[in-house]
């Protein structure tokens, strides 16, 4: 009787092994996700870092490429949002300087960040920012305006058949998610 | 407490359930731990006994095909429970101890959500469905008076559907903006669940093939399944491919298909695992004229009920919606109708069910051993009802 009870309990435990496994795997998928969506700048997690300009980048003269610009505050977020420009047309390779106006209507100070998208999905990780006011979470004081620089190129690695690509901003309230580390505004120009 | 009940659906994404959630969310969530323990546990007691405890000469190429059934089943809970289980304790985390795992303003992706709760819910179906095969299986060859045609392959193609079904999960989510690579590998995907499946069904009528048939209530209940349980399957191949699941996503098309597969899959198997093991438990025959009223009119008030969804769906109807559009009322109507005589013909399943339980018989009479002419299997050698102890010595196989 022992031996099949130790078998039991053997197998048991086993099992119990897997099922913590599991449990364990579900929080790995979140890392996992991360890196996935980073590799194919899905949700904009390829562009929430400074990018590398490639050394020897060639400014490819033959195409244009539209970049257009959108925003969208999350839920009724009091805060103004907008790009100072529509759209540019730039060449794969070119470096771009924009800018993005926001005014906090809150009144009261509000710590913010943008999370940004881009479509089309197969252009995403060819979008490149070496500088962007979605890097960091952004501080306004009540009733404070500013422009926001992104400043940014696009791969010239890109597909031929791409000719337009949206470069969408959300802004959410992250209050709550204050980072510790006082948030480098680099380019900010603060508006009186 | 104060605000309203979980009002986000099954499929509780976020943010509904945890920026948006009503306080009683968390009682939703502890209830799914609880849920996600007791499946855990009856799990490991199953995969156990079956693995330890099997008669002697029970080899695993002997096991009656509705245990291997549930064999498989076990595993997919093993598997997916604990996945649930980490979802539900990020929504909490997310809810109460500051953390963003779905959260976009703190640096969280909701469609992170998405992705592990379907990685659940995928392989969940299976788990809903895999005992249902299990069920045909055994009933089929009752009444065909013949041995299960493919044994062997119908073990296999369990075990594949379960395998399978942990990579498909994507296809809940094509219109999220998936990556075009990821689109084709789980529409690849999901068309291989076809041909596990399309094995069983071509065993199931293979088994029927030159089989000396009879209609008995169980009988009809599984040709039933096989019937519409193939429509919902070819409904599904179209749900799998991602360019036309484009057009068919979140709309009636898809409560159509998953209506077809489930209440088939799943409800209709149980019946007729009611209907087969009913007198084998009781030790009472239920009245086959009955059994057989329930069946049509179940038959009848489920087409009636599910297949309207079909053009509903492809005409733009969407889901979830609490009013529709009043070109689709007609439509609508004759689901109603539908719905109302399948819900009233479970009444008559009631009754069939409390009558052998405690009705009566005015002449007893005693019920064989094996109660169905074609029934083989170590349940059958015994009494009707069992005893309470049976098997003391184990049976040699």
């Amino acid at each position: 009787m022992s031996t099949s009870f130790q078998k039991h309990k053997r197998l048991t435990g086993l099992l119990i092994c897997g099922v913590l496994f599991m449990f364990g795997f579900c929080y790995m998928l979140v890392p996992f996700y991360n890196l996935v969506c980073k590799q194919i700048g899905y949700n904009g997690k390829s562009v929430r870092a400074p990018a590398v300009v490639a050394p020897g980048m060639q400014v490819d003269h033959t195409r244009m490429i539209d970049v257009e610009f959108s925003t969208t505050l999350h839920g009724s977020l009091p805060f103004k949002f907008i790009p100072l420009q529509h759209h540019v047309a730039i060449h794969p390779g070119e470096k771009k300087l924009v800018y993005f106006f926001a005014e906090n209507q809150t009144g009261h100070e509000m710590t913010v960040q943008a999370i940004p998208s881009i479509t089309p999905n197969d252009a995403a990780r060819y979008l490149k920012k070496t500088e962007c006011f979605c890097f960091t979470q952004q501080h306004f004081f009540k009733g404070e305006k500013a422009d926001m620089p992104v400043y940014f190129f696009i791969d010239p690695s890109v597909d031929k058949n791409i000719k337009e690509i949206t470069l969408s901003y959300t802004l959410f309230d992250a209050s709550g998610f204050e980072k510790k580390q006082v948030s480098l505004s680099k380019g900010r120009i603060d508006i009186p | 407490m104060s605000g309203p009940a979980p009002d986000f659906g099954w499929t509780f994404y976020a943010p509904l359930s945890t920026l948006y959630g009503p306080k009683s969310t968390d009682f939703f969530i502890f209830s799914i731990h609880m849920m996600g323990v007791s499946s855990i546990l009856a799990a490991l007691n199953i995969v156990v006994t079956i693995f330890n405890m099997r008669a002697p000469g029970m080899t695993w190429m002997k096991l009656p095909i509705f245990v291997w059934g549930w064999l498989v089943t076990a595993f997919l809970l093993l598997g997916v429970m604990p996945v649930l289980a980490g979802c539900v304790t990020m929504m909490l985390m997310d809810r109460h101890f500051h953390t963003s795992f779905f959260n976009a303003a703190g640096g969280g992706d909701p469609v992170l959500f998405q992705h592990v709760f379907w990685f659940f819910g995928h392989p969940e179906v299976y788990i809903l469905i895999l005992p249902g095969f299990g069920v045909i299986s055994e009933v089929i060859p009752t009444f065909s008076r013949k041995s299960l045609f493919g044994y062997h392959a119908m073990v296999y193609a369990t075990v594949m559907i379960a395998v399978v079904g942990f990579v498909v999960w994507m296809h809940h989510m094509f219109t999220t903006g998936a990556p075009f690579v990821a689109q084709l590998f789980f529409m690849y995907a999901t068309m291989l669940v076809a041909v596990p499946t399309g094995i069983k069904v071509f065993n199931w009528l293979a088994t029927l093939f030159k089989g000396s048939i009879t209609f008995e209530t169980p009988m009809l209940f599984a040709i039933g399944f096989l019937i519409m349980f193939t429509l919902g399957g070819f409904s599904g191949v179209m749900l799998a491919l991602a360019p036309s699941d484009y057009q068919y996503r979140d709309s009636y098309f898809v409560v159509a298909h998953f209506h077809y597969v489930l209440v088939s899959g799943s409800l209709f198997t149980i019946i007729a695992a009611i209907y087969y093991w009913l007198p084998k438990w009781t030790g009472k025959m239920y009245s086959e004229r009955l059994g057989q009223l329930h069946f049509w009119l179940s038959v009848i008030g489920m087409n009636v009920t599910f297949l309207p969804m079909h053009f509903l769906g492809l005409a733009g109807m969407p889901r979830r919606i609490p009013d529709y559009p009043l070109q689709f009322t007609d439509f609508n109507q004759i689901c109603t109708i539908g719905a109302f005589i399948f819900g009233l013909a479970q009444l008559i399943f009631l009754y069939i069910i409390l009558k052998s339980c405690f009705g009566k018989e005015k002449t007893p009479h005693h019920l064989d051993n094996r109660v169905w002419e074609g029934a083989h299997g170590l349940e059958w050698t015994l009494p009707s009802p069992p005893p309470y102890h049976t098997f003391e010595t184990p049976p040699a196989v």
